[in-house]
C-alpha cells in the first residue's frame, strides 16, 4: 500500500514563475488494485507519479511505502512501512528499481538497439546475471506474442508493438508495483482495448497499477477498481468503481 | 564482489552494443586514434633504441678530438702538435688521424675513407662497409678503383667487408693503409685531419682541453661527452624530427579529442534520460559513458604499441628510415635492438588514454545527474 | 559469446601480446648486445666519433664534429639543402657554445 501524506510538489519556488504542480494530496493507494488518476493535462498526475515511483522527492509532504516486496537489508520484516521520501538517493534507487516498473507515454525506447536489449537493459546494472534476466525477457516478450520479434530494432516496429515492448520492459526486474502515464495516448482504440486487457492479467497476477490517464477507455473501463481525480494539483473527487 | 562484476560486464555489454550502433563512427575513431599512438609509440621505441645502440657504439671514440680552425673553418691539423700536446699531463695518448670524404660520381654516393695505422694495414688493399659492398656490388677480392686528387686512378683489393651488423657505425666506411689516403687525397704529409687524445683520468678531460687551447688557440677540441651527448639530443623531444612528428600528432589527437568534448548530441541526450527514467543511477550513466572511453582507447593504445613494435624491431621503422635517409644512396639498415622503455610508453598511455576518457565522460556528467523524472515529461 | 566477454579476451590477448613483445625484446637484447659490441672491438683502433645514419650530406654524416653552418654555407639563414639537415641539428656542444 502507497500512503501520500501532505504531498506538494512546487517547481521554481521564489522565482516569479513559481508553479504548484500538486497541492497539499493527501491519498491512499491500495495494493493489487487498479487506481486511475483522471484528469487534464496539467492537472499535476504526471508530477505525482513521478514523486510516488520514487523519480523525485515532493517539496513538501511524505510518503509510506509498505509490503515493498524487494530484500532490501533495512527491510525489518516486509510489513513496515518505509518513509521513502527521506531517505538518501541510492536507497531510493534501489526501491525503485526492484518496486516499480515504469510504461511511458512516449514509450522511451531505445533506437538501434533490439527489442530483447530494450526489454533487458532496466536489469543491467543490478548485477543480476544475465543468462537469468535473458530468459525472464524472453518469456516476457512470448507472453505478450511479440517473441518473434525479439532481435529486430525498434525502429522497426508497429505502435501496438512498441506498447507491448514498452510493458515488457517495465515486468523485467518483476515490480510488484506497476505506473503508467498515459499510455493509450498513441493508441488506436482497439489497440487501448488490449492494453487494459494486460492490465487486468497483471493485476491477477498480484500487481498493483496505477495509472495516469485523460482516456475514457481507460477511466470507464469496467475492470478499474478506484478513481481519483484530479484537477490543478488537487484530488478533486475520489469513487470508488466497485 | 559478484554482483559487481555482472554490472560492469553488463554495462559494458551496452557500451559494445552503443558503440556498434554507429559502426561507422566509432571505427574511424579507432582508426585515427590508433594511428596516433601507432606513430609516437614508434618515435618511443626508434629514439629509445638508437640512443641506446649510440651509447654502446661510440664508448670507445677518443676522449678529445682536436680539430683545428682558420677563419672559422675547419683545417688540417699539424701532425707537430701531437708532440706538445702529448707532453701535457695526464694525456697517455696521441694519434693523428687520417679520414675524410669520397665521393663517388659512379653511384652519387659520399664515402668515409679512414687511413688505419694498423701494422696489418697494407698498400692497395681495403676494408670495407656492407653499405659499400651492397650498392657497388662487391665481393672480396674484387677491386674498387677511387679516382685521386691528380686524376689518376687507385686501385683497391677488397680484403675484408664489414658484417652487415656493424653498418650502424660502418656502413660507408673505407678503411686504408695511410700511404694510399694521402696518394688518394693528394693530402700533405705531416698533416692530420684532427687528432684524437687519449685521457687517463676521465675527469681530467676538460682541464686537459682546456690547455691544449691554451697551447693552440685556433684548436677546437671536441670532448667524449659532447660526442655522446650529440646523440642524446639528436633524438631527444625538442629536437628535429621527433617534435615535428610529436607536434602533428598531438595536434590532430587534440583536435578530434575536442570535437568529442564539446558537448553532446540531442539523441545522446535523451538516450541518457530514458536510461536513468528506466532505474539507471547517475553511477551506471557514468559507468557506461566510461567503458565508452576506455574501449576505444585502450584498444587504440594496444594496437598501436604492438603494431609500433612490429614496424620499428621487425620491419626496420621505414616511415622515420625514409626521412633520415634523405637522398643517401648508402645507409644502415637501422635494424635496431629492441627496447622497451616501460616509463615513456606510460607516459604515453596517460597522454592518450585518460585524456579522451576524461572527454567521454565530462559532458555527460550534466546529463548523467538530471533527474528521472525529467524522461516522464519529454 | 557475450560480447563483453570478447571483447575481455581481446584485450587481455592484446595485454599477453604486449607481454610477449616485451620478453622478446628481452631475450633477443643479450644476444644482440654482445654480438654490437663484437663489432665495436674489431673497428676499436679507429676510434669512431659518430654514428653513420645518413650520409647524403658530409656535415649529416659527422653532427658531432660538424661546424654549425649548412653545408654551402651561403647565408646564416639559409634554408636546408639536404632533407636530413632538417632533421639533425648541429650538436649541443656547438649550439651552447659561449
Amino acid at each position: 500500500m502507497i500512503e501520500l501524506v501532505s504531498i506538494s510538489k512546487i517547481f521554481n519556488s521564489g522565482k516569479p514563475n513559481q508553479f504548484t504542480a500538486v497541492n497539499n494530496v493527501s491519498l491512499n493507494i491500495e495494493p493489487q488494485q487498479i487506481t486511475i488518476l483522471k484528469g487534464p493535462s496539467g492537472s499535476g498526475k504526471t508530477s505525482l507519479l513521478t514523486m510516488i515511483g520514487c523519480m523525485a522527492r515532493p517539496t513538501s509532504g511524505r510518503i509510506f511505502l509498505q509490503g515493498v516486496a524487494a530484500a532490501l537489508p533495512y527491510q525489518q520484516d516486509g510489513g513496515e512501512a518505509i518513509e521513502i521520501t527521506s531517505l538518501p538517493e541510492r536507497f531510493l534507487n534501489d526501491i525503485r528499481r526492484a518496486t516499480f516498473g515504469f510504461i511511458f507515454q512516449q514509450f522511451n525506447l531505445i533506437k538501434g538497439i533490439s527489442v530483447l536489449e530494450n526489454v533487458m537493459l532496466p536489469a543491467y546494472p543490478t548485477g543480476e546475471r544475465r543468462v537469468d534476466f535473458r530468459a525472464r525477457a524472453e518469456e516476457l516478450l512470448e507472453l505478450f506474442n511479440i517473441g518473434r520479434h525479439a532481435g529486430k530494432r525498434v525502429d522497426d516496429l508497429s505502435g501496438g508493438e512498441l506498447q507491448r515492448v514498452a510493458i515488457a520492459r517495465a515486468l523485467i526486474n518483476n515490480p510488484s508495483i506497476i505506473i503508467a502515464d498515459e499510455p493509450t495516448a498513441h493508441l488506436d482504440s482497439k489497440l487501448s482495448h488490449e492494453f487494459m486487457e494486460i492490465v487486468a492479467r497483471l493485476k491477477g497476477e498480484g500487481r498493483t497499477i496505477l495509472i495516469a490517464s485523460h482516456d475514457p477507455i481507460v477511466y470507464d473501463a469496467p475492470l478499474i477498481d478506484r478513481l481519483v481525480e484530479m484537477r490543478d494539483g488537487a484530488v478533486v473527487e475520489e469513487g470508488s468503481t466497485q | 564482489m559478484n554482483r559487481s562484476l555482472e554490472r560492469h560486464l553488463n554495462i559494458l555489454e551496452f557500451t559494445l552494443s552503443s558503440l556498434s550502433r554507429r559502426k561507422a563512427k566509432n571505427l574511424s575513431l579507432l582508426t585515427i586514434y590508433l594511428l596516433v599512438v601507432f606513430i609516437l609509440a614508434s618515435l618511443v621505441f626508434f629514439v629509445t633504441a638508437l640512443k641506446r645502440e649510440a651509447g654502446i657504439i661510440l664508448q670507445d671514440a677518443p676522449d678529445i678530438v682536436v680539430q683545428r680552425l682558420v677563419a672559422g673553418r675547419q683545417d688540417l691539423v699539424p701532425a707537430s702538435y701531437a708532440g706538445e700536446i702529448g707532453a701535457i699531463r695526464g694525456v697517455t695518448a696521441v694519434r693523428p688521424r687520417l679520414w675524410g670524404y669520397y665521393y663517388d660520381g659512379l653511384i652519387g654516393a659520399n664515402y668515409t675513407v679512414m687511413a688505419s695505422d694498423e701494422a696489418t694495414a697494407s698498400s692497395d688493399r681495403a676494408t670495407i662497409g656492407s653499405g659499400i659492398a651492397k650498392a657497388r656490388n662487391l665481393a672480396v677480392g674484387d677491386l674498387l678503383p677511387l679516382i685521386t686528387y691528380q686524376k689518376a686512378p687507385l686501385m683497391l683489393e677488397i680484403s675484408t667487408i664489414l658484417p652487415a651488423g656493424s653498418d650502424l657505425m660502418a656502413a660507408d666506411l673505407i678503411v686504408v693503409a695511410p700511404g694510399d689516403f694521402r696518394t688518394l687525397f693528394n693530402f700533405p704529409v705531416g698533416q692530420a685531419t684532427d687528432l684524437a687524445i687519449s685521457v687517463r683520468n676521465p675527469k681530467e678531460i676538460g682541464t686537459i682541453a682546456a690547455k691544449i687551447v691554451e697551447l693552440f688557440p685556433e684548436s677546437r677540441p671536441v670532448l667524449k661527452n659532447e660526442i655522446l651527448r650529440t646523440y642524446q639530443s639528436l633524438f631527444d623531444w625538442r629536437g628535429g624530427m621527433t617534435i615535428v612528428i610529436l607536434a602533428s600528432a598531438l595536434l590532430s589527437f587534440i583536435i578530434f579529442a575536442w570535437d568529442k568534448a564539446t558537448g553532446l548530441s540531442a539523441e545522446e541526450r535523451r538516450e541518457i534520460g530514458i536510461l536513468k527514467s528506466i532505474g539507471w543511477e547517475t553511477g551506471d550513466v557514468l559507468l557506461l559513458k566510461f567503458w565508452e572511453g576506455i574501449v576505444i582507447s585502450l584498444t587504440a593504445f594496444l594496437l598501436g604499441v604492438i603494431l609500433a613494435y612490429g614496424h620499428v624491431f621487425f620491419l626496420s621503422a621505414p616511415i622515420f628510415t625514409q626521412a633520415l635517409k634523405g637522398w643517401s644512396i648508402i645507409y644502415p639498415r637501422f635494424q635496431l635492438i629492441p627496447v622497451v622503455d616501460a616509463l615513456q610508453l606510460s607516459v604515453l598511455f596517460f597522454l592518450t588514454v585518460v585524456p579522451y576518457t576524461t572527454a567521454t565522460v565530462v559532458p555527460c556528467w550534466r546529463a548523467a545527474t538530471t533527474d528521472p523524472d525529467a524522461a516522464m515529461r519529454s | 559469446m557475450r560480447r563483453s566477454l570478447q571483447f575481455l579476451l581481446f584485450t587481455a590477448f592484446s595485454l599477453a601480446l604486449c607481454a610477449l613483445l616485451s620478453l622478446h625484446a628481452r631475450s633477443v637484447r643479450a644476444a644482440a648486445d654482445a654480438e654490437l659490441k663484437g663489432q665495436v672491438a674489431r673497428l676499436k683502433n679507429l676510434q669512431l666519433t659518430d654514428l653513420c645514419l645518413t650520409t647524403e650530406a658530409r656535415y649529416t654524416r659527422h653532427p658531432a664534429l660538424a661546424d654549425r653552418h649548412a653545408a654551402y654555407q651561403d647565408h646564416p639563414l639559409a634554408l636546408e639543402h639536404f632533407p636530413s639537415g632538417s632533421l639533425i641539428m648541429p650538436s649541443p656542444h656547438l649550439r651552447d657554445a659561449q
